[in-house]
């Protein structure tokens, strides 16, 4: 399930769009917003591996090496909090209203 | 578990607590009890043993020390980058320095992140070197690094022979008992343990003495050394409240890549050297990606540490080595 809390704890202001890019250990925009339906790309763009999974076990990548990417189709409204599970203090949020 | 050896299949087993074919018997075996008191001096930022009464360094074979067991931590095995371009051979370097203290230690831990990404050739690597090591016992538990996406399957066909849950066990010996946990395998932003391994700890410490001393072993920190990095475990307070009526905690990890010590009431922390490369000290970087030093500076980052108990105490000397 998502979270319904509002992204406080990262005191980010959501960034429309689908596209986040994974560089220098950290997700950017860090938290974006979109639509229900949307599909969201990560693109790793990073010297290191990394994943992009939820907090909640919504969606999970597998381990993206350097120039991997990974999609995921959120279809319903809330809050998903994400993580890299590689480097745990890597955080994002994505918006669906 | 499926798979398992030990990395030393023809030296005598400990007993471990788990359900996997250990029963808890002890390291009784491979423990000698000595006689000689160990002191510990600083010299030049390192911890350095003697024994009582000799003014030489100490890794003496002849001490009187009930256990001396190693820690080597954090080897990423598989990890390509500028801060250390041959992981390999820095652990290699830790283990030649372990097989040269001048004792055999009654076993070595190692305290996760043995691997980069969680390959089985990264295990397989890894299982190999270790079974070079002087000692009759190898323990792990598994770092964040080794347990990518798959709550520890692949480090436990490795590693996880005699464990219980996702890789948890405990053992006694010379009168310490001590817990290995895993704090890898359902985390977020924090380490975390789970109420399955919070109850084996519950059950486990039940029947325990509240003299007998305790030794932790994880690889993310049981206290807060800094959260904003991860650098902690979500659920260790509840951990550590089950363990306030002992006199002497001690908690060992890795995770941080470098030397750290924290009291808190009767627990001591301890967050141990890597073997791979340093990251950045607390809050002193944007985040704690590798530090790449000038050349022929790694190994000043990298090290072991010997951990010694003395019969009719309760605290552990432990030293810091770097390598060399």
């Amino acid at each position: 399930m998502p979270s319904t809390a509002p992204a406080t704890a990262l005191a980010v202001k959501p960034v429309a769009g689908n596209a986040i890019t994974i560089r220098d250990f950290a997700f950017g925009p860090r938290v974006v917003s979109v639509k229900p339906g949307t599909t969201v790309h990560w693109s790793n763009r990073d010297s290191e591996a990394h994943t992009v999974t939820s907090d909640t076990g919504a969606f999970n990548s597998p381990v993206l090496q350097p120039g991997a990417g990974y999609s995921f189709t959120f279809t319903k409204p809330g809050t998903y909090a994400y993580h890299c599970t590689i480097h745990p203090f890597m955080t994002g949020k994505v918006v669906v209203s | 578990m499926t798979g398992n050896q030990s990395p030393h299949p023809g030296a005598g087993e400990p007993e471990i607590t788990g359900e996997h074919g250990m029963t808890r018997r002890q390291l009784m075996r491979h423990t000698a009890w000595f006689g000689a008191a160990v002191v510990l001096t600083v010299a030049g930022g390192e911890v350095i043993s003697h024994v009582a009464g000799d003014s030489a360094p100490a890794a003496a074979a002849d001490s009187t020390t009930a256990l001396r067991f190693v820690q080597v931590s954090d080897s990423h095995l598989g990890f390509k980058g500028p801060a250390n371009l041959d992981v390999a051979a820095t652990f290699g370097a830790a283990i030649n320095q372990v097989n040269s203290l001048g004792f055999e230690p009654d076993f070595v831990m190692h305290s996760g992140d043995i691997t980069h990404l969680t390959l089985a050739s990264e295990f397989g690597q890894a299982k190999e070197m270790m079974a070079d090591i002087k000692t009759p016992r190898v323990f792990t538990v598994p770092g964040e690094h080794d347990t990518i996406n798959d709550r520890g399957r692949m480090y436990r066909q490795f590693f996880g022979a005699g464990t219980l849950g996702d890789g948890w066990f405990s053992f006694d010996t010379a009168g310490v008992h001590f817990i290995s946990l895993v704090n890898t395998t359902s985390l977020d932003a924090l380490g975390h343990l789970g109420q399955d391994q919070l109850d084996f700890v519950r059950r486990d410490v039940a029947g325990l003495s509240s003299e007998t001393p305790i030794v932790l072993f994880s690889h993310i920190p049981l206290y807060a050394m800094y959260p904003q990095w991860g650098w902690g475990t979500s659920d260790a307070v509840t951990l550590l409240g089950m363990l306030r009526r002992f006199g002497s905690v001690t908690a060992l990890n890795g995770h941080v890549h470098q030397v750290f010590t924290k009291t808190e009431g009767n627990v001591t922390f301890y967050s141990a050297a890597p073997t791979c490369y340093p990251l950045p000290e607390p809050g002193q970087a944007p985040a704690p990606l590798p530090v790449t030093l000038p050349a022929g500076e790694l190994t000043s980052a990298l090290g072991i540490r010997t951990v010694s108990f003395q019969a009719g105490t309760t605290g552990l000397a432990l030293t810091d080595q770097r390598l060399t």
